[in-house]
């Protein structure tokens, strides 16, 4: 009975590790300046949000990934909800690809997330640069979005074997 | 095309109102919320302003113990790199010791060498008598370049002990008293001086000019004397030892006449040594 309630406290816990992984990226803004390489960076939170939206809904609640955005907002220095908006379009995104989908391929999920990245990075382009006069390297956005389009692959690799491994569930995939 | 129009519809309104299992808002209420948080932000709405605020102190804090184990790598990664950078600079300086012991070898072979060449050869190598003396009096004549120091016969100066600025050669003893000594420095019109034009190895005289430069003289290969070529004592006279260095020639003066810029400045002498040079007897 004991060891039946430690199980289900340790699948609990590391259940909650996505949300508590939203947090801590959105906090600390991965950005891997410290490695000195120019043209990489990558947006760890649109993975994050777009593969539990997708595959796992219940994970991240859309609340705290409005709370997370508003946190990202403070950390980056961006409008106030702007963040929260294009996570929350994410969210619409992968719910969206979620219904319509009857047989689910990596591939297809990653077309549709590159689409999704380039239609919020189009958005937060125009509200940044148009709305609240921010400037914006327009290069840098693009190696941005490259590669948080390329480290989906790895990252929903890396998620489906937490998921099925660790947490142990079988709609992960 | 109604049929697919209605599952698009369908899909669309599920994913904006569908709350799903623990989801306490709908994704469109949410990003309500947003636009509402945007707009009041962009005209200083006060509530706003407030929720900033605690937003942010919630943040700030938060952020800086949620960075604490990235940071810890960052430290990790930059003391890794700086022991590769150790290890590589480490490397280095072994393979640059080695060349250099074996430099030191050669050097030392080299040295011996020369002592025995000089004692075949009969030269001046230990030095002797060595005083270290103040310069008195510096009258800057223009007809006499020399200087009076306060070390005379007492102190053991001889006539024709070599006078030296650290290393470079001023000038010799020419009088001496019995508590002072008069210096003829190398640029006095009167002082001559064996030297060697080194890297071409031509023997020559050194003059001195009266001015703060001296002239080569007596060569008959001019042409062969470079720029900034360097002059030393050659040791021919049996005076000086060979080889201390003098001045260089100086590549303005190039045009007329060899000039000689000296490597000390005989206006700034404040201290002088004065020493002679003897033949190694025990060897």
């Amino acid at each position: 009975m004991t060891e039946l309630r430690s199980k289900n406290f340790i699948r609990r816990a590391l259940s909650k590790i996505p949300l508590i992984l939203l947090f801590v990226s959105v906090l600390n803004d991965y950005d891997f300046n410290y490695l000195s390489l120019k043209y990489f960076s990558f947006n760890f939170s649109y993975i994050l949000i777009f593969y539990y939206s997708l595959k796992k809904s219940e994970s991240l609640g859309y609340t705290y990934i409005f709370v997370a955005g508003l946190f990202n907002d403070v950390v980056v220095g961006t409008p106030i909800g702007l963040s929260s908006l294009m996570y929350l379009i994410l969210c619409v995104a992968a719910s969206y690809l979620r219904n319509i989908t009857l047989r689910p391929s990596l591939i297809k999920d990653s077309i549709f997330f590159l689409i999704t990245i380039l239609i919020i990075n189009s958005l937060l382009f125009v509200a940044l640069n148009f709305i609240f006069n921010y400037e914006l390297n327009y290069l840098d956005q693009i190696i941005n979005i490259t590669y948080t389009f390329l480290l989906y692959f790895l990252f929903s690799n890396v998620f489906d074997f937490f998921e099925n491994y660790f947490v142990g569930s079988s709609n992960a995939r | 095309m109604e049929t697919s129009r209605d599952d698009f519809v369908i899909a669309i309104r599920s994913a904006f109102l569908k709350k799903g299992t623990q989801q306490r808002f709908s994704l469109l209420s949410l990003i309500f919320f947003s636009i509402i948080f945007l707009i009041l932000g962009s005209f200083n709405f006060k509530t706003t302003d407030y929720i900033k605020i605690a937003i942010k102190e919630i943040v700030y804090r938060s952020s800086f113990i949620v960075s604490m184990p990235e940071n810890l790598l960052k430290d990790g990664y930059l003391t890794i790199q700086n022991h590769q950078k150790l290890y590589k600079e480490n490397e280095k300086n072994k393979s640059e010791l080695a060349s250099l012991k074996a430099k030191g070898l050669v050097n030392e072979f080299i040295i011996v060498e020369n002592k025995r060449l000089k004692n075949v050869v009969d030269d001046y190598i230990v030095e002797a008598d060595t005083v270290f003396a103040k310069v008195l009096s510096d009258k800057g004549s223009p007809f006499l370049k020399s200087v009076i120091i306060n070390k005379g016969s007492k102190q053991g100066i001889n006539l024709g002990m070599i006078a030296t600025d650290a290393e470079y050669l001023v000038g010799k003893v020419v009088e001496v008293n019995y508590l002072s000594s008069r210096i003829l420095l190398l640029s006095d019109l009167n002082s001559k001086i064996p030297v060697t034009v080194e890297p071409n190895g031509l023997l020559s005289i050194l003059s001195g000019t009266g001015e703060d430069y001296g002239v080569i003289q007596y060569s008959k290969q001019y042409e062969d004397i470079q720029s900034q070529s360097i002059i030393y004592t050659s040791g021919t006279s049996g005076i000086f030892k060979s080889g201390i260095p003098i001045g260089k020639i100086n590549n303005s003066f190039l045009s007329e006449e060899r000039k000689v810029e000296f490597f000390s400045d005989f206006s700034q002498l404040k201290f002088i040594k004065i020493f002679s040079f003897l033949k190694n007897e025990a060897e």
